[in-house]
């Protein structure tokens, strides 16, 4: 029982694993620390231009998500195509906790942190209620079922209203009926979404976050939960099998995935003055998909550097705006050929000058 | 009586997911792959629908013809170039692949076209037929729908059921190595699947933009998904399925859209499916197929 012994390994063989793993993981924390340090550094001599300076936020908000969807895709082989409902649901809850909280906690980075943690909490609840139905399903359903559950989310909160007065908080669906006191405030309101948001995201907040993220997915990943979602993701039935419970697992990836991804939605959306459901689509999910991809399924490092490669991209290739999403469509395809097809493998293979030397087996 | 016209209009709507689901459900019967590209074939061939009449002044048959011919190459094309490399690779691969085509097609239309909406001419004279003084009144477009749909229904059964190529479909399906020692091609018999499901997105595409008339490159992406949640929601794979998950899912649809909100439409249509697959996981008429190790 060869995948039994690679899910229970015992500590000598664990430490030898790790040794190859610890090594790329390292590389990761040293990149973003680094990067962090660089860019703070640029930012407070003012050597930042400003629209690089704008897009640091998203850039580690963007990541964050990219990284925890890579633990769903990549870690444990299922395609969620409704990932940007988590960083919605994320979103809405954070942006309105901290709207709630506003003349509670005067203290900025503390209300920031408060309302990630509840947006994480909230996308952590979404994703285990949406999980159990989806994770009952596999392969193409599973995608498909997500995909619905995205377009659910977009629509619950397009069609959503919450407000609050003196006499606490008011909720309704389709039509705004909250009828508010005077002096009550509308936080979400339907197809507008919320406005008039204070922007407390900063980007050491964002730093801190996306280290967060890549300690809990790092850990997440060696241990022994990480060594079962791959041994699912490789061979379910032989998974099955050894009498693992492949909900559970895939359960307990998805959530903390979810909840990741909440923590992000929040980021994101405390660094705008307003935001609305429509930003959060497919498109978006697919967006997400994309730096995944593009990374490499599994590559923490490679979601990230996607992630910010193509945050700053159509920035700077501004002239070429119209052709983004078309570039990023080939890019999508010609990823999945090269590294899916042999003939093709071999060709690229072939024309790289910089490839390793082939070991003679 | 009204809701005897929502009934109609429902099933007018569910014949053209039937006719997209159509596309779906034989690809991924043969090819293993959901095809997420065929939503924006739809929206290719309504363009090339609406060139040919309102720009060129064509005859709106020769418009729809062109339309099949153009969609068929096309699904030929994208077949060939971006599926025919990943046969052999994991499911995973192809769907991502499928969805970059999908961005490609999108994106290319809005690039040729731009992102105003047209506003497309109806392929037939805009009227209704008047039932009950008037309270019940069933439009042109919407028996055109409907009778097209059940004609291309017939059809494909006949052509699937009795024919030798359609055979041959069956055969790949089932086991494609065995079907190719028997002799069958298997490469083209797929390519003749894609370009059989791609010419009927075609006139899914002008159908669908005669009864709703605004097209945008975008058009096609959402009743192409939910083309292919009704292809689930019957069973994928199988055409009756296919054909009786679309009726119910366009009645639903409506009724939704009437009795409760027509923003929250959407979400009926995708909890339903999602009600459905936790019920039957193979939909109302799939079967279980047990999986070997």
């Amino acid at each position: 029982m060869a995948i039994k012994k690679f899910i229970n390994l015992n500590l000598k063989q664990r430490l030898s694993l790790k040794r190859t793993e610890a090594k790329k993981i390292f590389m990761t924390y040293l990149f973003v620390i680094v990067s962090f340090a660089i860019l703070q550094g640029m930012s407070i001599t003012g050597t930042l231009s400003s629209t690089m300076e704008g897009m640091l936020i998203p850039i580690c908000a963007y990541s964050v998500m990219a990284v925890s969807l890579n633990l769903v895709v990549g870690i444990s082989g299922e395609l969620s195509l409704g990932h940007a409902g988590f960083m919605s649901v994320g979103a809405f809850t954070g942006t309105a906790t901290a709207i709630l909280l506003q003349n509670l906690i005067p203290l900025a980075p503390l209300r920031l942190a408060i309302a990630m943690m509840t947006g994480a909490f909230f996308a952590g609840v979404a994703g285990f209620l949406i999980g159990i139905p989806v994770l009952r399903l596999k392969g193409d359903y599973l995608a498909i079922v997500t995909l619905a559950f995205g377009e659910i989310i977009k629509s619950i909160f397009n069609n959503f209203y919450l407000g609050v007065d003196d006499y606490g908080l008011h909720a309704s669906m389709l039509t705004d009926t909250t009828n508010l006191a005077s002096g009550g405030r509308m936080i979400i309101q339907g197809p507008i979404g919320i406005s008039r948001i204070a922007k407390i995201s900063t980007f050491t907040a964002g730093f801190i976050l996306l280290m967060i993220a890549l300690i809990i997915v790092f850990n997440l990943v060696n241990s022994r939960f990480g060594r079962v979602f791959m041994a699912i993701r490789d061979d379910r039935i032989a998974a099955e099998s050894i009498g693992l419970n492949i909900t559970r697992f895939k359960m307990i990836a998805f959530v903390t995935s979810a909840a990741i991804a909440g923590a992000a939605g929040c980021l994101f959306a405390m660094n705008y003055s307003t935001i609305f459901a429509n930003k959060f689509d497919f498109n978006t999910s697919i967006l997400i998909l994309v730096f995944v991809v593009l990374g490499g399924q599994g590559n923490m490092l490679g979601s990230i550097i996607a992630a910010a490669a193509l945050t700053i991209l159509p920035e700077k290739l501004r002239e070429f705006a119209d052709y983004r999403m078309l570039l990023y469509a080939l890019i999508l395809i010609m990823t999945m050929l090269i590294s899916n097809n042999d003939g093709i493998k071999y060709f690229f293979q072939k024309i790289n000058p910089f490839r390793k030397k082939q070991e003679a087996e | 009586m009204t809701f005897l016209n929502f009934f109609i209009n429902g099933i007018s709507l569910g014949s053209i997911y039937a006719i997209i689901a159509l596309g779906y459900t034989m690809v991924y019967g043969i090819a293993k792959m959901l095809n997420f590209a065929h939503g924006d074939v739809i929206m290719i061939g309504a363009y090339v629908c609406f060139y040919a009449i309102s720009r060129y002044k064509l005859p709106a048959f020769v418009g729809v013809i062109g339309a099949v011919l153009i969609c068929t190459i096309l699904g030929i094309i994208v077949e060939r170039l971006a599926y025919k490399p990943l046969r052999q690779a994991p499911s995973l691969a192809v769907l991502i692949t499928a969805i970059g085509v999908s961005y490609l097609l999108q994106n290319s239309a809005l690039l040729m076209w731009s992102s105003n909406p047209k506003f497309f001419k109806p392929i037939i004279a805009r009227g209704a037929f008047k039932f009950f003084d008037g309270q019940l009144s069933i439009s042109h477009i919407t028996i055109l729908t409907i009778a097209t749909c059940v004609l291309i229904m017939i059809a494909l059964s006949v052509f699937i059921n009795r024919s030798r190529l359609g055979k041959a479909m069956r055969a790949c399906s089932e086991d494609k190595g065995a079907a190719q020692l028997m002799g069958i091609n298997v490469n083209a018999t797929i390519s003749l699947t894609f370009a059989i499901g791609s010419g009927l997105a075609a006139i899914a595409g002008a159908l669908l933009c005669s009864a709703y008339p605004t097209l945008t490159p975008t058009t096609g992406s959402l009743p192409g998904i939910k083309a292919f949640t009704a292809a689930v929601f019957g069973g994928i794979g199988s055409i009756p399925g296919a054909f009786l998950g679309c009726l119910m899912l366009g009645v639903i649809e409506i009724f939704a859209k009437s009795y409760i909100s027509s923003q929250l439409s959407d979400a009926v249509v995708f909890a339903v499916l999602i009600i459905v697959l936790l019920v039957k996981p193979a939909g109302l008429l799939g079967r279980m197929t047990q999986e070997k190790v």
